[in-house]
Formats: C-alpha cells, sequence, structure tokens
C-alpha cells in the first residue's frame, strides 16, 4: 500500500516562545517535526509493515523544513517531498493548506494518508479533514489503532466518551493519537540514508495549482498574562495538620 | 449578527460547551440551535430551555451515528440556505472535523479553540491561544460567514428556564456518509476532563510506594501497576469528594497505569478547572501546556524543587501516599460528606 504522512516543522516544544512586535520568536531553539506528526509517521510506518507498502513523507514549508522530512526519512520513511513555493507565505491558512496537500498527494498518488492531531504552532486540528474532503475522500480521524484489510480501513477513534470504531473504504484520510504507538526512534542506518537523501522540491506551478487565497487575518499576538505565582509551601507537625491547613486554603479561595 | 450554534451530543448526552456556546451567541442578538441525530427531541427541548430562539432539527437515521461526512454535508446545505454570519460549536473530537469540512465546502472561514469573541459592528475578532497556550492571537475571518469553536469552560454557562417553549423546525439530512460505525467502547468516565471545574491527577509518583505489599505472584511490572492502582485509587476518592475528575501525567498513561484519556498536556487534553490537584506529578512543559487555563493549582510532591511548584499555589512537599488520603478526610469533614 502506498501511504503518505504528513508532516510540518515547529518550533521545539521546549522553546521559549514570545510575541514580539507583532512577530513570533524562539531564540535559537531549534525547529522540529511537530511532535504530534512523530505519530503520524510512526502509524504510516506501522501500515508500511502490515501491507509491506512504502512511506512518502509530505511537508508544506521553507527548504529548512527538509531537516524534518529527513527526520521521517530517518524513522524509516521511504520518501520525501517538500512543497516550497514564495507565493506560500505565513497567510498560509489551515483550508489553504489542504488544497496544497491534496494536490500533492494526487500528484504523488497514495491509498492512505495519515496526519498529526494538531500543529504545535498553531494547533487548529483542521487541516486533516480539510484535506480529506477536498479529496472527497473518507475522514477517520484521532485514529488510536488502525487496521488495513481488503480495500478497507478500521480506527479506533478515540473521542471524549470512549472508542468507536468505524470503516470505511480505501482511499482514506487518517489522523492519529499517541495511543498509536511511541514513535520508533532513527536508527544509525536510517540516518545515514537520511542524510546523503535528495529531497524533491516542488513548486505550487509543478502541482499545477495558484497559492490558495487566506480567509484569516491576524491582528494581534499577545503574551498570555503572567501570574504572580509565589508558590505557598503548606507545612505542619502531622499530614492532618497540613491536610488540615491546605483544605482551609482551598476553600477560602472559594475555588470549590 | 445571525448566529447558529451547533449542539454537540453523543447518542444523546449534550457536551456542555454547546450550552456555553449557546449563552455567548445569545449575548450577540438571537440564536437558532441546530441538533442533528436520531431522535433528538429532547435535545431540542433543552436548546429552548437554555436560551434558543429556535431550533434547526435533522432528525433522521443517517444522522444516528456521528459521522463527519454527513453531517457536515448536511450542516453545509442548511447555512447555504439560511445565510447565517456565525455558526458557533463547542470544540470536541467531532466539531473540530465539522466545522473543518463545512469551512471547505462554504469557502468560509474557520476559528478554533476561541477563549474570547469580540464583535464591532458586522466584525468579529477571536482571541485562541497559540504555541501551545504559550501565546493568544486575535483573528478574524474574511468570508461573510465565519465558523468558530469555542474553548470549554471559556464562556459562561446560561441559566437552564425549565419548560420554555419555542418553534422548533425540521430540516433535511443528506445521506453521504463514508464511512460505517462498527461499534462503541465507552469509558466509564464519571465526570469528564473537558467540562470538570475539578481536577485531581496522578503521575509517576502514584506507583511510588514501596512499602505497600502487592499479592503474592506479581511480577516486578504487574506489581508496579498494582502500586499505582492503589495511589489512583487514592486520587479517585479525593477527586470523587470534591466532585471532580481524574486526570494523569503522560508518564502514567504510558506506563499503564491508567487509559490515554486522562491524559493531560501536550498530547493529551487541554483542561481549564478552577482547581488543580497535581499529586506526584513532575510538572514537564508537555503536562503545564495541559493546565494553562486552570485558575489554580495545588502540587503535592516529594521533591521541593519539583517545577510543578512554580505554577502552584499552594503546595505540599511530602509522599501523596499521606497527604492525599488526609486531604481527602479533611475535605470530607469541612464538606459535611
Ligand atoms: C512530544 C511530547 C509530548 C508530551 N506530552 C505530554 C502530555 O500530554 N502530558 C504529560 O503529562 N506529559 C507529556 N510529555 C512527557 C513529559 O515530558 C514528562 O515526561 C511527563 O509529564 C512526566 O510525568 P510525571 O510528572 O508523572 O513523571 P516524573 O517526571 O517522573 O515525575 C514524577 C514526580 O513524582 C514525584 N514523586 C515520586 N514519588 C512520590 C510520592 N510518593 N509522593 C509524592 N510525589 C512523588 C517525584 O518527585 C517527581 O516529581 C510529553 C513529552 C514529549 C516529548
Ligand atoms: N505545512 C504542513 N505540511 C504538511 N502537513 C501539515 C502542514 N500543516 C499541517 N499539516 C498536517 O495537518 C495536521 C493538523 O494541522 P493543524 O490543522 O494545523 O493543527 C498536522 O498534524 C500535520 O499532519
Amino acid at each position: 500500500m502506498k501511504i503518505i504522512a504528513c508532516i510540518k516543522q515547529v518550533p521545539d516544544s521546549e522553546a521559549k516562545v514570545k510575541a514580539e512586535n507583532g512577530q513570533v520568536t524562539w531564540g535559537d531553539s531549534p525547529l522540529v517535526i511537530n511532535p504530534f506528526d512523530e505519530y503520524a509517521v510512526e502509524g504510516a510506518l506501522q501500515q508500511k509493515e502490515a501491507t509491506n507498502g512504502t512511506v512518502t513523507a509530505l511537508c508544506i514549508g521553507p527548504a529548512s523544513a527538509k531537516d524534518a522530512l529527513k527526520h521521517a526519512l530517518a524513522m524509516g520513511a521511504d520518501n520525501a517531498v517538500l512543497v516550497s513555493d514564495a507565493a506560500l507565505t505565513e497567510g498560509l491558512d489551515t483550508a489553504g493548506a489542504a488544497r496544497v496537500l491534496a494536490a500533492a498527494i494526487q500528484k504523488i498518488g497514495a491509498e492512505m494518508v495519515v496526519f498529526g492531531r494538531q500543529t504545535l504552532d498553531n494547533g487548529a486540528g483542521l487541516t486533516a479533514a480539510q484535506t480529506a474532503r477536498v479529496l472527497g475522500w473518507p475522514m477517520l480521524g484521532l485514529a488510536g489503532q488502525i487496521k488495513v484489510e481488503a480495500g478497507s480501513v478500521s480506527v479506533e477513534r478515540v473521542i471524549e466518551e470512549g472508542r468507536q470504531s468505524i470503516k470505511a473504504k480505501l482511499p482514506a484520510v487518517v489522523s492519529v493519537v499517541q495511543s498509536i504507538g511511541e514513535p520508533r526512534y532513527p536508527s544509525f542506518m536510517g540516518i545515514r540514508k537520511a542524510s546523503k537523501a535528495e529531497i524533491p522540491v516542488w513548486s505550487l506551478s509543478d502541482l499545477g495549482i495558484t497559492a490558495p487565497a487566506t480567509m484569516l487575518t491576524r491582528s494581534d499576538i499577545m503574551s498570555p498574562a503572567v501570574r504572580d505565582m509565589a508558590v505557598e509551601i503548606i507545612s505542619g507537625d502531622s499530614p492532618e495538620e497540613i491536610a488540615d491547613k491546605l483544605a482551609d486554603k482551598i476553600l477560602a479561595e472559594k475555588v470549590l | 449578527m445571525k448566529t447558529f450554534v451547533y449542539i454537540d451530543h453523543f447518542k444523546g448526552e449534550v457536551q456542555p460547551a454547546s450550552w456555553e456556546a449557546l449563552g455567548l451567541a445569545k449575548s450577540f442578538g438571537a440564536a437558532s440551535a441546530v441538533v442533528f441525530g436520531a431522535g433528538v427531541d429532547e435535545i431540542a427541548k433543552a436548546a429552548l430551555e437554555y436560551g434558543a430562539d429556535e431550533v434547526l432539527v435533522a432528525d433522521d437515521s443517517a444522522l444516528m451515528d456521528f459521522r463527519t461526512e454527513v453531517f457536515a454535508s448536511t450542516l453545509s446545505a442548511l447555512a447555504s440556505s439560511l445565510s447565517p454570519q456565525l455558526i458557533l460549536f463547542p470544540t470536541t473530537t467531532r466539531t473540530r472535523e465539522l466545522a473543518a469540512m463545512c469551512a471547505v465546502d462554504l469557502n468560509c472561514a474557520v476559528i478554533t479553540d476561541a477563549t474570547a469573541i469580540e464583535i464591532v459592528g458586522d466584525k468579529l475578532t477571536v482571541t485562541r491561544p497559540i504555541y501551545e497556550g504559550k501565546l493568544f492571537e486575535k483573528t478574524s475571518g474574511t468570508s461573510a460567514l465565519q465558523l468558530v469553536t469555542i474553548r470549554g469552560r471559556a464562556f459562561p454557562k446560561p441559566e437552564r428556564e425549565a419548560g420554555k417553549a419555542g418553534t422548533i423546525t425540521k430540516v433535511p439530512a443528506k445521506a453521504d456518509a463514508l464511512s460505517t460505525v462498527e461499534g462503541y467502547n465507552v469509558a466509564e468516565v464519571g465526570v469528564s476532563l473537558n467540562d470538570a471545574g475539578i481536577i485531581v491527577s496522578g503521575g509517576r509518583g502514584v506507583s511510588n510506594n514501596p512499602s505497600l505489599q502487592a499479592p503474592a505472584g506479581l511480577d516486578e511490572k504487574q506489581t508496579e501497576v498494582w502500586r499505582a492502582q492503589q495511589g489512583f485509587k487514592l486520587v479517585g476518592e479525593l477527586a470523587s469528594t470534591l466532585g471532580g475528575a481524574v486526570g494523569a501525567s503522560r508518564a502514567a498513561v504510558d506506563a499503564g497505569y491508567i487509559p490515554y484519556s486522562n491524559q493531560v498536556g501536550q498530547t493529551g487534553k487541554v483542561v481549564a478547572p478552577d482547581l488543580y490537584i497535581a499529586c506526584g506529578i513532575s510538572g514537564a512543559i508537555q503536562h503545564l501546556a495541559g493546565i494553562r487555563s486552570a485558575k489554580m493549582v495545588v502540587a503535592v510532591n516529594k521533591d521541593a524543587d519539583a517545577p510543578i511548584f512554580k505554577v502552584a499555589r499552594f503546595g505540599v512537599v511530602g509522599d501523596l501516599f499521606v497527604i492525599v488520603p488526609a486531604l481527602n478526610a479533611a475535605f470530607k469533614k469541612k464538606l459535611g460528606k
């Protein structure tokens, strides 16, 4: 089976992200593969193994995003494609990304496309379903488990209320959550292979599309209000005394 | 502003943030509630009682189980024919995908996780967290129709006025589902994390009680899990005394102490309780990403240097196996339970 994993490059989650003059900065923290998309690559690789298939990692981003694709290659993806175009600036919203991804998916060809749950930077969690809609493919979202059988895919979808098992015909779009399994570490061989890989870069004209119009405008970026959070450590001579004091303090804050 | 509010439910159980969305919509003017499903009269009536001016109901066996495509087609058709300017949704696993697809169908803006909305004239500006809540952005859609999903517990829940009547209008359902539902495995969650006012969470520390004697015949890993279950029992008892939900760190989930659906944090759930009590949780940045909106954090940890104390209002440096049951007893006494 031909599988595509969609990945984005984002600032590391440990990064001290700040807003400065309407711009987001993260100092010298590295850019990494979106952590949710490591699960997407893991889920795709599991299906590659189960079906004796191939995995192509796909990313829209600047040239530097090749590093995120190399991470996917090092994990075990067979191929990688970067879509990069000067016309795709910051203004690309999720629907726009979905249109570009859908065009790239059609050019690569696939029976299953695996997405992460959401991006760390934008965090919308919309792109997978929007890509499915553009392609006209079924969407099996938030899978904790995937099973492919005779032209169909079944997933266990992790929802608020528990799990829902759904099934659809391939080709299909799947997004995954952490329960899919810990992303495998890149192997030594994988890292060597990835470091030598030539990653093709496609422009929008290669995909036969123009830049999608954005539907969103951002008017401000703010840091959250800092809380003066001097912790008050509650101590006492016995656990009962500590518990009694702490319960009183909590009750006095009227949060119950 | 002509506003629709999509009421999200699972087998008739409404996600409470749906009512919060309805209350928000009412603060902008008249609001029509939208209810999809099979046999959803009770939900339609509840929507009127929570303040909807009218309810648009697609009641059809094709909408028995939530499947994104058919719900999206039904909602997109409804929006095309009635032209609202705004559709509000609670943010849930279902509505993210639903709003996503409708935005493609209707070629309009979609904004998720709103924590504040301002309307000036016809212009809507939404505040939402980005970079895991490290920053917030203000954003507006450029299309005539906008779809906005709101964060749970970010807006007040309206009062329910029992018996309030109003018009319920049937609208057509589509039947273009692309998937079939094979079954459910519904978790016994008690109070759900998403709308919990109080959450008591356990981390890797819940297994750390070497003096607990495990039943004979368990291997090392089973003993650890057994110990963790004793720890989570204490966490659960405190949660139940306070009428709250049980959460967990990823370390506790990965070690198999508790299901993934209880996980709080970056790759788990983002929660916004009034009170969050972290027991045996170190406070890694990815865990804190899930609790930035908590009004008050209380930490119980053996290690005085644990980073969780940096975000806590109150802390106890001590063994959770001693402190948590004592705290439970103290609350029971004070709350008369
Ligand atoms: C991409 C990515 C995503 C992640 N997403 C999440 C996420 O969604 N949620 C999440 O929680 N983590 C997440 N993590 C993991 C995170 O980095 C931490 O590893 C995890 O939160 C640690 O869990 P913990 O605090 O329970 O364990 P530890 O860090 O091991 O802390 C255990 C704590 O318990 C204390 N303790 C031990 N025994 C006792 C006792 N008897 N009484 C009191 N205290 C005791 C210790 O002092 C210690 O502070 C993620 C990591 C990555 C890389
Ligand atoms: N620029 C991108 N390139 C490739 N895949 C992306 C991109 N942006 C988002 N995705 C995919 O869509 C998922 C959801 O993103 P979002 O809707 O932005 O939260 C991510 O986890 C990725 O799998």
